[in-house]
């Protein structure tokens, strides 16, 4: 049965797109932590949730709806630039109203329930190749503008005084992973749906920073975590019929769990 | 040769004045503390210094231009902080900053930025700790590495915002030492915001002292007088020198930190 479905075509795209979505989940991750950005990474995400449900509603493709609400509160949240606990607080007032509305869009839209289903708990097996190709081309776009601000966007995150005297634009900074972010979560909830996001934007990057105290490092081991993960889950997947997000999220903690009980290595 | 220079520099926000017609010239190699109580603009003095705030009236230059094209030929070191014990970033990396952190794209050192990111580290004592996550680290040996990093990039002036708060104090020596010894072999000059002037005695220059909108320059023995004091402040300030040290007493809305 497994060898069987390893033959499948809609196997090798769940494997592929799981690949692309993780190595951006894993890479963005530790930005976020870095940032303490989590609380915003699930913002992000459920209103992700709210577009495509918007989408659905008036007879658009999901993806692009989600795109559009992650994209959307990124920016509103990068642009605002709120610091500490009113920053919390802002999310959390968004995140709610956010929530209602999507709730509003899924009772009006008349389609099937497991879209939703699939939207919050993700539905990695039933991508195709024009959303696989979608999903690769985001990915490149946001690992190569990663790449051209890794330098100042580190500085920025773990010592932004110092950043700003040097003369660095720690507002657009800012600006920029917000809306890299909102662009990678969209790209995770696809695999792992709204709920789950976490689990490939986190949990790897807060794992591999007890692992290293190198940036460089701990960038590389949160994607590895992250993909493992992916890959591990969707394998696990065919051999057992449980949900492949059910596989994904307890690999990644399972990885997070062993990352805080092994000491942490000095360099 | 002077490396700043304010000319009638004026700063208010909105109807509050924080000083005005300010003129001020620091040498080469000059040690200048500015004192003050809270919110009498020291940070904002600085803020000006790299400039990330305008002046509301009046020039400033450094080094003959304008703060904000001078900003990667000034060293900063600010006010210190907690890292997270998590953070992945080593002591070298913090120091690294000071280098490339303000170039675009990832990447390695080049052999020789590397070489002279290992001297900054050797300068200030830091090698043994290079390689420690910052956040594991004291706050006296995290200001050592502030300096490193402020000093890496062999800056024109330095600036440098409380670097003494919550350090004990023989790390406060060490830190004081560190800086003086830079002025001294490269003629950097130092503009040291601090709230107490004791620690920082057999080094400084000169004292800027700002309170109540008004402001005072001159030796600590120029300035920290009881009759100049009390004309910045409006009330009886009393400036007493006991064994060495300079105790003021009376200062409105703050107590005296003497450690």
């Amino acid at each position: 049965m497994f060898w069987q479905l390893l033959q499948e075509h809609f196997v090798h795209s769940a494997l592929l797109a799981g690949a692309v979505v993780s190595i951006v989940a894993g890479a963005i991750g530790v930005f976020v932590v870095a940032r303490g950005l989590s609380f915003a990474v699930h913002a992000i995400s459920e209103l992700g949730f709210t577009g495509a449900a918007a989408a659905l509603v008036i007879g658009l493709d999901p993806v692009v709806g989600m795109f559009a609400g992650s994209l959307l509160v990124g920016s509103v949240l990068g642009v605002l630039s709120l610091r500490g606990s009113e920053r919390d607080s802002a999310i959390g007032a968004v995140l709610a109203f956010g929530l209602g509305l999507g709730v509003l869009f899924l009772s009006l839209y008349q389609g099937y329930a497991t879209e939703a289903t699939n939207l919050l708990f993700g539905s990695i097996v039933g991508v195709s190749d024009a959303q696989l190709r979608t999903l690769a081309v985001v990915a490149a776009v946001v690992l190569a503008c990663l790449l051209a601000i890794y330098r100042p966007l580190l500085f920025a995150s773990v010592d932004p005084e110092v950043a700003e005297a040097r003369g660095l634009p720690v507002r657009a900074l800012a600006v920029a992973i917000f809306l890299l972010l909102a662009a990678a979560v969209a790209e995770a909830i696809q695999v792992v749906g709204v709920l789950l996001v976490l689990t490939l934007v986190i949990t790897p990057a807060a794992a591999a920073q007890r692992l290293t105290a190198r940036p460089g490092r701990a960038l590389l081991i949160s994607v590895a975590i992250a993909f493992v993960s992916t890959e591990g889950g969707i394998l696990l997947s065919l051999e057992r019929s449980w949900p492949t997000s059910f596989f994904i999220t307890t690999i990644s903690f399972a990885c997070y769990v062993a990352a805080r009980l092994s000491t942490r290595r000095r360099s | 040769m002077s490396v700043v220079s304010l000319q009638d520099v004026a700063l208010r926000y909105g109807s509050r004045t924080l000083f005005e017609a300010l003129d001020l010239e620091v040498a080469d190699g000059e040690f200048l503390a500015v004192l003050g109580p809270n919110g009498a603009g020291k940070t904002s003095l600085i803020r000006l210094l790299l400039g990330l705030l305008e002046p509301s009236r009046g020039r400033i230059a450094i080094d003959g231009r304008p703060p904000a094209e001078q900003r990667t030929s000034v060293g900063y070191v600010p006010q210190q902080r907690a890292f997270d014990r998590d953070l992945p970033l080593r002591g070298r990396d913090l120091v690294r900053f000071g280098l490339d952190g303000h170039r675009w794209g990832a990447g390695r050192l080049r052999p020789d930025a590397a070489a002279r990111l290992d001297a900054a580290l050797a300068d200030v004592g830091a090698t043994a700790y290079a390689e420690t996550p910052v956040g594991v680290l004291s706050g006296g040996e995290q200001q050592r590495l502030r300096i490193a990093q402020a000093l890496v990039c062999d800056p024109k002036l330095l600036l440098v915002d409380e670097p003494l708060l919550s350090l004990d104090l023989a790390y406060q020596q060490v830190v004081v030492l560190l800086l003086d010894r830079r002025r001294r072999s490269a003629g950097t000059p130092v503009v040291f915001v601090t709230h107490d002037v004791n620690p920082i005695l057999p080094v400084v220059d000169r004292v800027l002292y700002l309170a109540g909108g008004a402001w005072a320059i001159g030796t600590v023995d120029e300035v920290m007088t009881s009759e100049t004091l009390s004309r910045l402040y409006g009330a009886e300030i009393d400036v007493l020198r006991v064994r060495g040290r300079v105790v003021v007493v009376g200062t409105p809305g703050e107590e005296h930190h003497d450690h």
